[in-house]
């Protein structure tokens, strides 16, 4: 496998099987993988391909069952539990399908809250940081709106928000628009590209073509295997398509 | 997580569920109060023992029937009450240590003057009472030993009887009835309060012992004798005098033991102060059952709210929080809701002492040692009762977490 200096994840062999009695089910069989800072790649695949499963793996929420796993350098395979909590806190940014925001509590604090978990004590100006974020996904007018004030897509705006915070090495997106209309998936992509082209590396699991079609590459997992790998060869400009999205009648 | 940051975590999700976190502290509160009042009353029933039993007089000594205790039980002195006239008088005569002696002849009554009626206790003594007992009489006088040899029927009466007696003049120079048996009054006692044993010391008549013996009580034994030395150093040394002279009146031999239990000052206090000291404690004790009940109340509560908050917890370990992060801000939660239903105990507590003082009339006092005691239990209970809890929170899996609904 050629190594780069740039590779922010480098995953190979990985397996993980989940023991569930008798049964044994394997969720991920042999995965091999290498993403580049600044890529952006969309996982796909049916229900139970082991998409989750793999975010899990990369997310450090899980560990695998064999197989290797580098983040940014940095062997993961068996790391402790508080080992795992700090890369996560500092390499790792998650947003998800439920939004996860804690409920009654401010946009800007549910943004702030990965820097009060950084052990390493750098950023001082928590308040301030957590401001810019949720500026930057264009929430600068909802600082103090709590989760039940905010549309679906705002929560999710604020979940980047709070995923950009740390300014991780990557992004990882399971199923983002899943709970989305079709308007605000385009505003969600959108934004994914901006943020993106800024130089963000970002994955996106998602089961549906349309949204990966944004992405710069395409991975295609069956049965725990990646069946697909490729550059995404016609990828389209979310921003565009919200133009034209805009311009159609709505459908009734 | 820094310091400030976690008491504000800890803060916000406390106030985010007021009713609840209302509740659960009620039971701290209550328990740390109920501790608080227990330890005051029975505190403040030692020390007015302690004071007193320190106004009896310091040289006093009590001789009562009976062998003291054996085995924890007190060998009946009535029963074998060999206590008589001649050992006081022998005891008089031969004692050089002590400078007063007095028999007590118990007995009850009712008194009855022109204008009232009261039951009440009666003593009767020699004059020297008064000397041991260094009570004097406001008006009036006490009786003589003449009044003593002739057995004459005279009557010195306490401020509480003289009062229910006589409510509109004084008492010196009338009548009154004991059992049919006409009696002069001669004095009226100076007030003295509470006595050791929380009864009013001044509901009483003193009369010559020798009348108590031949017209009240018909019975020729004594109650006791009290006795005093002139000065406190003697005390012992009386004791051991008093116990020879009553053995050899009493004939007893080498092998016998004594049959009479001779008591000063210092056994008496301290055996009122041990007794007001297990009472106290048993009232503590039973109170800090209520802040164990307190305690377990916030278990239940903190065990719901892990489960209510397993999706916030999966957020913030997601995010980056360790295991011992959520575990310090579900201590801190469950210790914050029991210090401040502690401190908030401790006001109550002294408002509740200071009510049952005022009701009672008892003295109540708090040792300021009792605060901190209850401040520091309710935080123990808060970090014992929050342990558990807060570790089923802090080994959650994230992924588990994250998924639940
Ligand atoms: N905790 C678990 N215990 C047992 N089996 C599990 C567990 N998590 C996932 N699996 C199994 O692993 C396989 C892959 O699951 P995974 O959640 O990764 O699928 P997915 O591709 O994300 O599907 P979907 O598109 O429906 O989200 C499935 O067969 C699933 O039943
Ligand atoms: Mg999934």
């Amino acid at each position: 496998m050629e190594q780069s200096a740039a590779d922010v994840i480098r995953v190979a062999g990985v397996t993980k099987v989940y023991q569930m009695g008798r049964n044994a089910v394997h969720a991920l069989r042999g995965i091999d993988l290498t993403v580049k800072a600044g890529e952006m790649i969309a996982i796909m695949g049916h229900s139970g391909s082991g998409k989750s499963t793999l975010m899990n793996v990369l997310g450090c929420l899980d560990t695998p069952t064999s197989g290797t796993y580098e983040l940014d350098g940095v062997r993961v395979t068996g790391l402790s539990k508080n080992e795992l909590a700090d890369l996560r806190n500092q390499k790792l940014g998650f947003v998800f399908q439920g939004f996860n925001l804690l409920a009654r509590t401010s946009a800007l604090e549910n943004v702030e809250l990965p820097l009060l978990y950084d052990r390493s004590g750098r950023r001082r100006d928590t308040r301030e940081l957590a401001r810019k974020s949720l500026e930057r996904v264009g929430l600068g007018a909802r600082l103090d709106h709590h989760p039940s004030e905010l549309s679906g897509g705002q929560q999710q705006r604020v979940a980047i928000a709070r995923a950009l915070v740390t300014e991780p090495k990557v992004v990882l997106a399971d199923e983002p628009t899943g709970n989305l209309d079709t308007r605000t998936s385009l505003e969600i992509m959108a934004l994914f590209q901006e943020l993106n082209d800024q130089g963000i590396t970002i994955l996106i699991v998602t089961h549906e073509p349309d949204i990966a079609c944004y992405a710069r590459r395409i991975v295609e997992v069956r049965d725990g295997r990646i069946l697909r790998d490729e550059p995404m060869r016609q990828r389209r400009i979310a921003a565009e398509d919200l133009k034209t999205f805009a311009a159609e009648p709505e459908p009734a | 997580m820094r310091k400030s940051t976690l008491i504000k975590v800890a803060t916000q999700s406390i106030l985010k569920n007021k009713m609840r976190t209302f509740l659960t502290m009620l039971g701290i509160v209550i328990g740390v109060a109920a501790v608080i009042v227990m330890v005051a009353v029975g505190y403040g029933a030692q020390t007015s023992i302690q004071q007193q039993i320190g106004a009896l007089g310091t040289n006093m000594i009590m001789i009562m029937p009976g062998a003291s205790n054996v085995g924890g039980v007190n060998q009946g002195a009535a029963t074998f009450n060999r206590l008589t006239p001649a050992d006081y008088e022998k005891l008089k005569r031969e004692s050089l240590l002590l400078s007063a002696v007095s028999p007590v002849v118990f007995t009850n009554a009712q008194a009855i003057s022109a204008n009232g009626n009261w039951r009440t206790r009666i003593n009767g003594v020699s004059t020297d009472y008064q000397i041991i007992r260094n009570w004097r009489t406001q008006s009036g006088t006490f009786f003589t030993e003449a009044d003593l040899r002739s057995a004459r029927k005279v009557a010195v009466l306490g401020q509480t009887v003289a009062a229910a007696l006589f409510p509109d003049g004084d008492a010196v120079g009338q009548q009154v009835q004991l059992r049919d048996v006409p009696f002069t009054v001669i004095g009226v006692l100076e007030r003295k309060g509470q006595n050791a044993g929380g009864n009013d010391a001044d509901d009483i008549i003193i009369v010559p012992y020798t009348t108590a013996s031949s017209r009240l009580s018909g019975w020729h034994r004594l109650g006791q004798i009290i006795a005093s030395t002139s000065s406190p150093q003697d005390v012992l040394a009386a004791q051991e005098e008093i116990r020879g002279i009553l053995r050899e009146a009493h004939k007893l031999g080498e092998a016998d033991d004594d049959d009479f239990t001779i008591r000063n000052q210092d056994e008496i206090a301290a055996a009122a102060s041990n007794a007001t000291q297990v009472m106290t404690l048993l009232l503590a004790a039973i109170a800090s059952i209520s802040l164990l009940v307190g305690g377990i109340g916030i278990m239940n509560i903190m065990l719901v709210s892990v489960t209510e908050r397993t999706r916030e917890i999966g957020i913030r370990m997601a995010i980056g929080a360790r295991g011992s992060d959520v575990l310090t801000q579900f201590l801190v939660e469950s210790v914050a809701i029991s210090v401040m239903g502690g401190l908030i105990g401790v006001v109550l507590g002294f408002a509740g002492a200071a009510l049952v003082g005022r009701f009672t009339g008892w003295s109540t006092a708090t040792p300021p040692e009792a605060v901190l005691v209850a401040v520091g239990f309710s935080a123990a209970v808060g970090v014992f009762f929050g342990f558990y809890p807060a570790r089923q929170a802090a080994s959650l899996n994230p992924i588990q977490a994250l998924r639940y609904e």
